[in-house]
């Protein structure tokens, strides 16, 4: 038998009791989480640490000060979220009710990834419970100690009947996942896992997000302020040692450019992390033996420019530069999620844009130019997730944007709002009177020819308003 | 290589070219299927004829007349869709441009089905090229006649590598599924619908679904029986009962039970006469299939009115079955038919234990008088849609979106909600190279200082008063200024 069908069952019951779908209870599990936030912080920087190194400062923003964003954002508008949308109506419905009713799903699965383990779990789990629905979470085996906190003290401030946390490896997370739930929400690395969870879904016909990766480009024009430049993608490169989904994974110059860049990221680097990076607080750690290997062995593509060294006891890898990168190469075959920036050299930016368009459709685009135009164009003749313009990581900061991927790298969105509609039925209502009987008498049989000519010059004035009479 | 293969290609090949982007493009295509609608006129009609027995006059109000509004509609608005949207800003973005992106995903499938061999190919169809995606059309095979003139006429109005259509039976759906495609808009049932998701799963394709299920429909002692009969029996028994979102059976308290069933009579009664098979207005079930399937759900069953049939021509009456039990093959399967059972309960809090049961539905209908016991109704139940004190006509509204939930389905569309779903929402943001001064704070070696900073930018607070967008540009810039001293 499954071994989780108990506590499947069990979430269902307190779903169906209906005790999640008031405005004020699900306020009270939202602040709840804003508590949480407040209390456990010295808890989440120290099982981050202890996890990958995690720098406090990287923890803190992106552990903790995106997810209360996301959690503020929330609190302040969640009765306007869940308020009935009223629709524009036609000539037929003018005396009706017509408006897009925001049910939650029901009992919904978020899986999360262990790069940013609290952020990427609580992000969705805060639109999970804007919108009412009970949740089951499973956060990332991988990271032991973040996986601890989730599993011991989240439970202490929600609700227990109405949100689980779950723990578990590959396989039992596949048994897991032979159970029905009303959404599947997953972030995840790679296409296969993607893959995995949605012909799981498919037999239960279960709607999914799927938040995936891909090899994030960075096109930097020859018209640009290089140092700039060189401290942006640094930073957005070797932000937790490279394990950021949006971080820039290769970078498309000209070869002056790639010679202007080079100077410019050893700056950056050094006056991010110091001379000596494996002895900066501020730089985090692979966070486990295979993804260490995994990261050490593309070390081989190209040549090393800057860094490269490693430290396998530490799981090391130095902010590192690889040139003379080919599209062969195994650091071209996958994603790094490391701290390595490739740099391959293109003649101009057509090239760029080809080369860009002939790989998967990444998670997000970036461009580098102080000519505005070369950023659109880029813009124009690419397709991404997302798209950031002089900058790298950014854009994630903006609740009001839509995150999440195209083909390989995803498919649904998150943050602000859009979490909330992610995990709600958008139900089409109209509530019509009995009155008014005698104009639906043009709809009946049997039909003349009187009546369909009514229908025929009724559908006839089109532009301003609707063409349904009916 | 195999002929689906070459056929998505072709359309990837085409789409890649770029030409499908232009909004005028786009128009254009729409300006040629608008054409192609009203010049074709005739040829449709007898098409859906020939499929469904359908005299001329409802072809024309349930698929011709749909169409073309939702043509109007698209063309009218596509302009003011398809613009880049800007949305709220925070502190530190101020000075950016932050927008999202309404962008083609690429090359669709639309998936037809029977009942509604041409709108419902169709109006996905208008919503994937107005999202300016190439469009590969699938009707149903089992409405031959449609599928065969849509093969023949669509080539000769739009772009034929942008929007090949492929006919077909299983065989070559399965092999089309293989291909890999942007989005699939698949309209049948939920057996289907899982062996197209995960079809779609190995290419990480979304899916829009649009199945089916068993729509209640309440009707509360206190209501004009009659308005509501009449309205049931035009939605129940429309297309011979084969509509997604017909009303399937009824929930209603036994004393009103003869009623509801005298009432339907009249009704009947009155659109298609004392002989309904000799009515023009009356469709046929599709196939043989389906003619045994219906029949077989009339086995055991309470006939208060109806039950006639005639294999030789798929014709089954407009039938009520009376003391339903819930048990019933005919409460297990969606009926799509023109049998209408009738089950029993007490009260409203039953049916809506009796609904909750259940799979959630496509559609949802409820007639009472008393609004309190529809939005009671309505919160206490999940469906893909509701229509209250009528059937059907949620449907017709063009800005409320039209899908199922759970097993009836997943995703949404029509009018603006099309364009929505075969869109990719991109976001962009884009900074300025300059005001390097703001970004140091985020930059390492860290600081208690520098991590302030971060928060007092990004955090947004509890809602405890609003900062004017002036206040908050002109903190911006302060801050910039305290911050380029500080750091630099």
């Amino acid at each position: 038998e499954n071994p989780y069908v108990g506590l499947v069952s069990r979430l269902r019951a307190a779903w169906l009791s209906g005790r999640t779908r008031s405005l004020e209870y699900r306020m009270a599990q939202l602040e709840a989480l804003g508590r949480f936030l407040e209390e456990k912080k010295q808890d989440i920087l120290e099982a981050t640490a202890l996890d990958m190194r995690k720098p406090p400062f990287e923890a803190e923003f992106s552990e903790v000060l995106l997810c209360k964003n996301e959690l503020n954002e929330a609190l302040n508008n969640l009765s306007r979220w869940m308020k009935d949308k009223h629709v524009d109506k036609n000539l037929a419905t003018q005396l009706d009710s017509a408006f897009i009713r925001k049910d939650p799903y029901g009992v919904v699965l978020i899986i999360g990834p262990w790069n940013y383990p609290i952020y990427l779990l609580l992000v969705p789990l805060i639109g999970a419970i804007a919108a009412g629905n009970c949740v089951i979470i499973k956060p990332s085996e991988l990271t032991k100690n973040s996986e601890k906190l989730m599993e011991e003290v989240l439970p202490q401030y929600l609700d227990k009947d109405c949100f689980a946390v779950v723990t578990a490896g590959v396989e039992e997370t596949t048994r897991l996942l032979e159970n029905k739930f009303d959404y599947i929400f997953f972030t995840g690395d790679s296409p296969s896992g993607g893959r995995i969870i949605m012909t799981a879904a498919a037999k239960h016909l279960t709607p999914v997000t799927l938040e995936l990766g891909g090899k994030n480009p960075c096109y930097v024009s020859d018209t640009c302020d290089v140092q700039n430049v060189a401290r942006r993608v640094a930073w957005g490169r070797f932000f937790n040692a490279g394990q950021t989904c949006i971080a820039p994974d290769y970078v498309l110059c000209s070869v002056e450019m790639q010679e202007k860049l080079m100077p410019a990221l050893r700056e950056a680097i050094t006056e991010f992390y110091g001379s000596e990076p494996r002895n900066s607080p501020d730089f985090a750690r692979i966070v486990g033996d295979e993804q260490f290997k995994r990261v050490q062995a593309l070390l081989s593509s190209g040549r090393v420019a800057i860094g490269g060294q490693t430290d396998e006891k530490e799981r090391y890898i130095a902010p590192t530069v690889l040139v003379d990168v080919k599209p062969s190469h195994p650091a071209m075959q996958e994603e790094i999620f490391g701290p390595i920036l490739l740099i391959i050299t293109v003649a101009n930016m057509d090239e760029a844009i080809d080369f860009i368009n002939s790989r998967e459709r990444p998670l997000v685009i970036y461009a580098f130019s102080s000519d505005n135009k070369v950023v659109n164009q880029v813009l124009e003749r690419t397709s991404s997730g997302g798209f950031c313009g002089n900058d790298t990581l950014m854009h994630v900061t903006l609740t009001s944007l839509p995150f999440g991927g195209i083909g390989s790298s995803g498919l649904g969105m998150c943050h602000g709002q859009f979490t909330f509609d992610t995990f709600t039925h958008h139900r089409g209502c109209l509530q019509r009177g009995t009155g008014l009987e005698p104009i639906n008498t043009l709809r009946y049989p049997p039909y003349s020819t009187h009546k369909m000519g009514l229908i025929r010059t009724a559908t006839s004035i089109k532009r301003r308003g609707e063409c349904f009479l009916l | 290589m195999g002929r689906m293969a070459e056929v998505v290609g072709r359309a990837r090949a085409a789409f890649s070219s770029g030409r499908s982007r232009p909004l005028e493009f786009r128009l254009q295509q729409l300006r040629n299927l608008q054409r192609m609608v009203q010049e074709k006129e005739r040829e449709i009609l007898a098409a859906i004829g020939a499929d469904l027995h359908k005299c001329g006059h409802n072809a024309y109000s349930h698929e011709i007349m749909g169409v073309l509004g939702e043509l109007a509609l698209t063309m009218e608005k596509l302009p003011s869709w398809a613009a880049p949207r800007p949305v709220k800003k925070n502190l530190l973005t101020l000075r950016d441009e932050a927008y999202i992106n309404p962008e083609p995903l690429g090359v669709v499938l639309v998936i037809g089905a029977w009942n509604y061999p041409f709108v419902l190919v169709m109006q996905p169809l208008i919503g994937a090229i107005a999202a300016g995606n190439a469009v590969v059309v699938k009707p149903s095979e089992i409405s031959e006649h449609t599928s065969q003139l849509i093969a023949n006429i669509l080539p000769q109005y739009l772009d034929q590598e942008l929007y090949p259509v492929v006919t077909g039976g299983v065989p070559e759906t399965t092999e089309l599924l293989t291909q890999r495609f942007d989005h699939i808009l698949y309209t049948g049932n939920s057996a289907v619908g899982k062996i197209v998701m995960a079809a779609a799963a190995k290419h990480l394709t979304p899916v829009t679904l649009e199945l089916g299920g068993k729509s209640p429909c309440y009707i509360d002692t206190d209501c004009d029986l009659a308005v509501a009969c009449r309205r049931i029996t035009w939605g129940k028994y429309m297309n011979c009962g084969q509509t997604c979102i017909a009303p399937d059976y009824i929930l209603c308290h036994p004393s009103i039970q003869s009623q509801v069933v005298e009432n339907i009579k009249a009704t009947l009664r009155e659109f298609y006469g004392e002989d309904v098979k000799k009515c023009p207005d009356y469709e046929r079930i599709i196939n043989k299939r389906h003619f045994k399937r219906i029949m077989s759900l009339l086995e055991g069953q309470k006939i208060a009115h109806g039950g006639e049939t005639d294999e030789a021509t798929c014709f089954i009456a407009p039938t009520i079955l009376t003391d339903v039990s819930a048990e019933s093959k005919v409460m297990e399967e969606e009926i799509f038919g023109p049998v209408l059972p009738i089950v029993s309960v007490k009260n409203v809090d039953e049916a809506i234990e009796f609904i909750n049961r259940r799979e959630k539905p496509l559609a949802l209908y409820v007639f009472s008088n008393d609004k309190k016991l529809i939005k009671r109704v309505i919160s206490e139940t999940s469906s893909g849609g509701v229509t209250g004190n009528d059937v059907i006509m949620h449907f017709f509204l063009a800005t409320l979106p039209f899908g199922g939930v759970g097993n009836s389905g997943m995703g949404a569309y029509h009018g603006k909600h099309s364009f929505d779903t075969f869109s990719h929402h991109r976001s962009c943001l884009i900074k300025d190279l300059k005001m390097e001064g703001t970004n140091m704070v985020r930059y390492p070696p860290s600081s208690q200082k520098k991590l302030d900073w971060a928060k007092f930018f990004i955090l947004k607070r509890l809602n405890k008063g609003r900062v004017g967008l002036i206040m908050l540009a002109l903190l911006g810039v302060v801050a910039a200024v305290v911050i380029k001293m500080a750091f630099y």
